[in-house]
């Protein structure tokens, strides 16, 4: 018998094994999945809690239903891998032997590594990144009358890189519906040089930003926060004062990656861009947001992941090269407010680009602007990825990028020459 | 790609005026492409460049500020007072590195 352990049933960890589960003779293959948590969360409904756009039973499942038969669901905390003896150590001592380990643990907010932070959290200091933060923010927002209100991203990459842009924009629409919107003034600030990080998409959003009355604070590398003075300040000197701060905290892989030795300075594990293979074990993969992969760290980027993963695992336990390379495919929603979205479609070697999706003129779904049917194709993916994605069931779009249905012509010239970054 | 000269030696760089190819570098050129924008490089500077050098060369890809703290040793605040505003780029030009990645 041979054993395949998975660390994590997040998106990625579930995928991996309800794909897998059919494809490997049960005769031959038991597949073990530990999971820390009982409750699997819907995560991208945390952007619509603190507006009451979603309900808290709309994101939450037990684990277990979410796992097909033939799948074992071990809850425990891990506390270290043993590459060498091919062994996971759990942290009530007992151990757990593998032939094949995908790490698929993914990626969380650390308020601990900006000095201040976590002493501030709570009163006037947010993040939406975790359940209780997304609750808590509702609450606060509910009874908030104005004032300075900041949207702070403290370092890259974070889980969702547009999640916060896309907080931004649904708070100014609801300042709006709450008749306030005279009494607040917004703010995003961002370690990135723009709204976002490729040329096309960060110029579009950038200018949302502009027409709904929404200041950017570019290039601010944060130091501390001063929960007292209310203050944000960063290390070339500047402050940034708020009376209601977002933020969201660095984002870091699970501890129990650095204990094992297999993380880089984020726990993040390195491993090939195509094939996800760890680069310290061909025993080991990792899939979504814990792998170090230059793509977004979002549940579409994990999906496309396992389309590849899934072959490219067959081929490797069979000693075969492995032939689906992983090209980076990421497609993002982005909510905009007024219920409409606009919709990102990229890789490692295509940045987001104008069009339809996913056909050419017909869309239904247009990609770099903001529609109705793309908040509705949103709203609609909860479904999706309850009955669908995570059972592994077929998706209803390619897993390689495409660029059918993208105007090309709309790509970034070159910056241009003479470093404009340089004063 | 376009050739510039700096120092008085040509060299392959890319839009933004970083170094295409890092073996065109060396500590002479670090010099010169330091006082392009308006940097005197102590030996605190070349300790951090060869830092940054050495990473480079097992990682293939330019450090970012954290790892530069937590792999290299040398504090984010330090790095500011070094190459002052924007201590990422700033290095990576000097360093004569392809500039960090755009994270995604």
């Amino acid at each position: 018998m041979r054993r395949l352990v998975v660390l994590g049933a997040g998106t990625a960890g579930t995928m991996v094994v309800n794909r897998l589960r059919p494809r490997l003779e049960e005769t031959e293959w038991s597949i073990t999945v530990v999971e820390r948590s009982t409750v699997h969360r819907y995560q991208p409904g945390y952007l619509f809690l603190p507006f009451g756009a979603m309900r808290p039973e709309d994101v939450s499942r037990p684990v277990a239903r979410t796992l097909r038969r033939g799948v074992e669901l071990l809850t425990a905390e891990v506390d270290r891998v043993d590459v060498d003896a091919r062994e996971v150590l759990l942290a009530d001592g007992r151990s757990l032997p593998y032939d094949y380990l995908v790490v698929a643990t993914g990626t969380s907010p650390r308020p601990e590594e900006t000095p201040g932070l976590p002493e501030a959290l709570g009163g006037d200091v947010h993040e939406f990144y975790t359940y209780g933060g997304a609750l808590r923010l509702a609450a606060r927002l509910a009874d908030w009358t104005g004032g300075r209100f900041v949207v702070h991203v403290a370092e890259m990459p974070v889980k969702c890189p547009v999640a916060p842009l896309e907080l931004t924009f649904l708070a100014e629409a609801y300042f709006r519906r709450q008749g306030i919107r005279d009494r607040v003034d917004l703010t995003y600030v961002t370690p990135l040089s723009g709204a976002f990080t490729q040329p096309v998409a960060s110029a579009r959003l950038g200018d949302m930003l502009v027409t709904r009355g929404i200041a950017v604070e570019p290039d601010f590398v944060v130091e501390s926060v001063d929960g007292d003075a209310h203050v944000l300040r960063s290390y070339d000197g500047r402050e940034i004062p708020y009376d209601l701060l977002v933020t969201v905290p660095v984002n870091m892989g699970a501890d129990l990656v650095s204990r094992s030795g297999l993380g880089d300075e984020l726990n993040f594990v390195p491993v090939d861009r195509h094939t996800l293979l760890s680069r310290a074990s061909d025993r080991v993969f990792a899939i979504g947001d814990a792998a170090d992969v230059p793509t977004s760290k979002a549940g579409s980027v994990a999906h496309f992941e396992v389309d590849a993963f899934v072959e490219n695992f067959l081929e490797h336990v069979e000693g075969r090269p492995m032939t689906h390379a992983f090209d980076g495919h990421a497609n993002c929603f982005v909510e905009s407010g007024d219920g409409r979205a606009l919709l990102l479609d990229f890789g490692y070697d295509v940045e987001p680009l104008p069009g339809t999706y996913p056909l050419p003129v017909v869309g239904p779904l247009s990609l770099l602007r903001e529609t109705r049917v793309n908040h509705l194709g949103k709203l609609a993916f909860r479904h999706l990825y309850w009955n669908v994605l995570l059972p592994g069931r077929r998706m209803p779009v390619p897993a390689r990028l495409s660029m059918a249905g993208k105007d090309v012509r709309a790509a970034a010239d070159p910056a241009p020459a003479g470093a404009t970054w340089k004063e | 790609m376009p050739v510039t000269t700096i120092g008085g030696r040509e060299v392959h760089v890319d839009a933004e005026g970083f170094l295409t190819d890092p073996a065109e570098w060396d500590e002479d050129l670090a010099t010169a492409l330091a006082s392009a924008i308006g940097l005197e490089l102590t030996e605190r500077h070349r300790e951090v460049l060869r830092f940054l050098r050495a990473d480079f060369a097992t990682q293939g890809e330019t450090a970012t500020t954290r790892r530069v703290q937590a792999v290299g040793g040398f504090p984010t605040r330090l790095q500011f007072e070094l190459f002052p505003t924007k201590p990422a780029k700033k290095m990576a030009y000097v360093a004569g590195l392809p500039k960090p990645r755009g994270c995604v």
